[in-house]
């Protein structure tokens, strides 16, 4: 903002780059460090230190691109990387909680700045659409949240989460209904923010009618995020009565990966198309929270990380195509191969990541998930889900056999500088996981 | 903390009348079609917690709850902040409050 005045517009990017990579720094160095801040407000330890990396990292490449995808609007440079940051910290304010009062104010924070950004193209009607209604959805979600964590507050008697395990394990057996019609509320608008069926239905909407750099956002940093809290939910603050719900986890698990995959099939629309695979994406990731009680953090981590690396670097090639062709449907993609086959190879790279084929980071994240959930004792789930990884590689196909198989038109794609870097670092960090898994998975 | 409230009256009736505020701002967002009416009904939403909130505070002696509610408050009004700006921009481009013109998004 204040750049803005001293009209240094072309400073903010490289200046908020420079800023996060330090905190990028800074936040490793926090490893081990266990610390409470903020009278037990929040909570430092090595989990959010990990995912709290992997968003500020997710962060910097959306950053980075946001230089040229902003080029023709200079004007919302300064709103856009501000409320990024936002975005960021309600982001880190969900991973390090330590009082469910955090927990709120972090699902909030992050979801305002969404619905800002979502509705941002303000003359746009697919924008504004998009915008309200994942406005009047996320606050619909959070109500059910606050009425959840009133009903947690009134049985156990704080919202500290460490004296909420302390009261369910001591009141074993005793515990009194309203508690888990309040766990239940909390996981259910957990998993409304995660885009988990069937509270899925806002998702395709929202990423089709959202500006594509804000959808590449969405589909990456808010998905982990609300994974981690979720998982943070289950593993500390209902460790010791998560047990109830796994019949409930289960059949969502089992709906999330059914939908995605099928719903992608009939999908014209590259960004529908990211959105149902990110639902299915999110399917696989019920997987780990329904094995919770095994603590599974290093293969969330794993997974996650991959999901984030395949997808921007599929809408790294993806914006300055939609850019070129004037449209966001697959038929955009047509004969990329032939006019320029870096770029298609390197599409082609990003979708044999997110449909989990080696050597990418995304066959090894599922290969832990499913080992991770036979273990637990989930058999027929992992089947489902091991179907439907099956069926995924279809829709993947589809975006490729357009770039390689269907005549187009000749005009060229102007693929610009920041693209280009995001694409090799994510490409390469993908690739190097897929084959060395070992420095993320036992990290913890 | 507690000489308050009348703790004659049990607790159970602000569960049952915070449920009921909450069961109708729900039934609102999902039957009524116009936006304004919707956003209020999530108000009502938010304020049934608060009321819910504060008597479990005031029955157990604890001021957390008391707190919280001020949190809600302030997330609240920057929610419907947002919320109102973004009709306001859909009321420029389609003239109307009603949500079924929200169509575009589909498939």
């Amino acid at each position: 903002m204040l750049a803005e005045i001293l009209n240094l517009r072309k400073l903010i990017v490289p200046i908020v780059v420079l800023g996060l990579a330090v905190i990028f720094g800074l936040n490793l160095l926090d490893w081990n460090l266990n610390k409470s801040f903020f009278n037990d407000m929040l909570r430092v330890d090595n989990f959010s230190v990990a995912f709290g990396g992997l968003a500020i990292f997710a962060t910097l490449l959306v950053l980075i691109m946001s230089g040229d995808y902003y080029q023709k609007e200079q004007g919302y440079i300064s709103d856009f990387t501000a409320i990024l940051i936002f975005i960021l910290v309600g982001g880190l304010m969900m991973l390090s909680f330590a009082n469910l009062t955090m927990l709120f104010l972090g699902v909030e924070t992050l979801s305002i700045a969404l619905y800002i950004m979502a509705g941002s193209r303000r003359f746009d009607i697919r924008s504004n659409e998009a915008g309200f209604k994942y406005f009047l959805m996320g606050s619909f979600a959070s109500a059910f949240l606050l009425f959840g964590m009133a009903l947690i507050f009134g049985t156990s008697g704080s919202f500290n989460i460490y004296a909420i395990a302390e009261y369910t394990a001591n009141a074993q057996g005793n515990i009194s209904p309203l508690f888990y019609t309040g766990m239940v509320l909390v996981i259910f608008a957990m998993l409304f923010k995660v885009s988990a069926a069937p509270f899925h239905f806002w998702a395709p909407d929202v990423y089709e009618g959202a500006p594509a750099l804000i959808t590449a956002y969405m589909s990456t940093l808010v998905k982990v995020v609300g994974f981690a809290a979720l998982y943070k939910l289950l593993t500390v603050v209902f460790f010791y009565t998560s047990v109830k719900t796994g019949l409930i986890l289960n059949i969502v698990a089992i709906a999330t990966l059914l939908v995605g995959n099928l719903m992608a099939l009939a999908q014209d629309n590259f960004k529908r198309l990211l959105a149902y695979s990110g639902i299915s994406h999110a399917g696989y990731l019920m997987l780990l929270m329904m094995a919770s009680q095994e603590q599974p953090t290093g293969a969330l981590l794993f997974y996650g990380l991959g999901y984030v690396l395949s997808t921007l670097a599929a809408f790294a090639v993806a914006i300055p195509v939609f850019e070129a062709a004037g449209s966001e449907k697959i038929d955009a993609f047509n004969g990329l191969g032939k006019k320029q086959p870096l770029l298609a190879a390197s599409l082609s790279m990003a979708m044999l990541g997110l449909a989990g084929i080696p050597p990418f980071v995304g066959f090894l994240g599922k290969y832990y998930i499913f080992t991770e959930s036979l273990h637990a004792g989930f058999f027929y789930t992992t089947l489902i889900a091991i179907i439907s990884s099956i069926i995924g590689v279809y829709y993947y196909f589809k975006v490729i056999v357009a770039m390689y198989g269907k005549p187009g038109n000749d005009q060229k794609v102007t693929f610009s500088f920041t693209y280009a870097l995001v694409l090799a670092l994510t490409l390469a960090l993908s690739l190097y996981l897929g084959i060395r898994p070992g420095a993320i998975l036992n990290i913890f | 903390m507690s000489e308050l409230v009348n703790t004659s009256t049990p607790q159970n009736w602000y569960l049952l009348l915070s449920t009921l505020l909450f069961s109708i701002g729900v039934m609102g967002v999902l039957i009524r079609r116009n936006a304004i009416i919707i956003l209020m009904c999530i108000e009502l939403m938010l304020n049934s917690v608060n009321l819910l909130l504060v008597s479990f505070s005031a029955y157990a002696g604890n001021t957390d709850g008391q707190v919280f509610v001020f949190f809600i408050m302030v997330v609240a009004a920057a929610e419907v902040a947002v919320g109102l700006a973004l009709l306001v921009s859909i009321y420029r481009n389609l003239g109307s409050t009603d949500i079924d013109v929200l169509s575009k998004l589909k498939g």
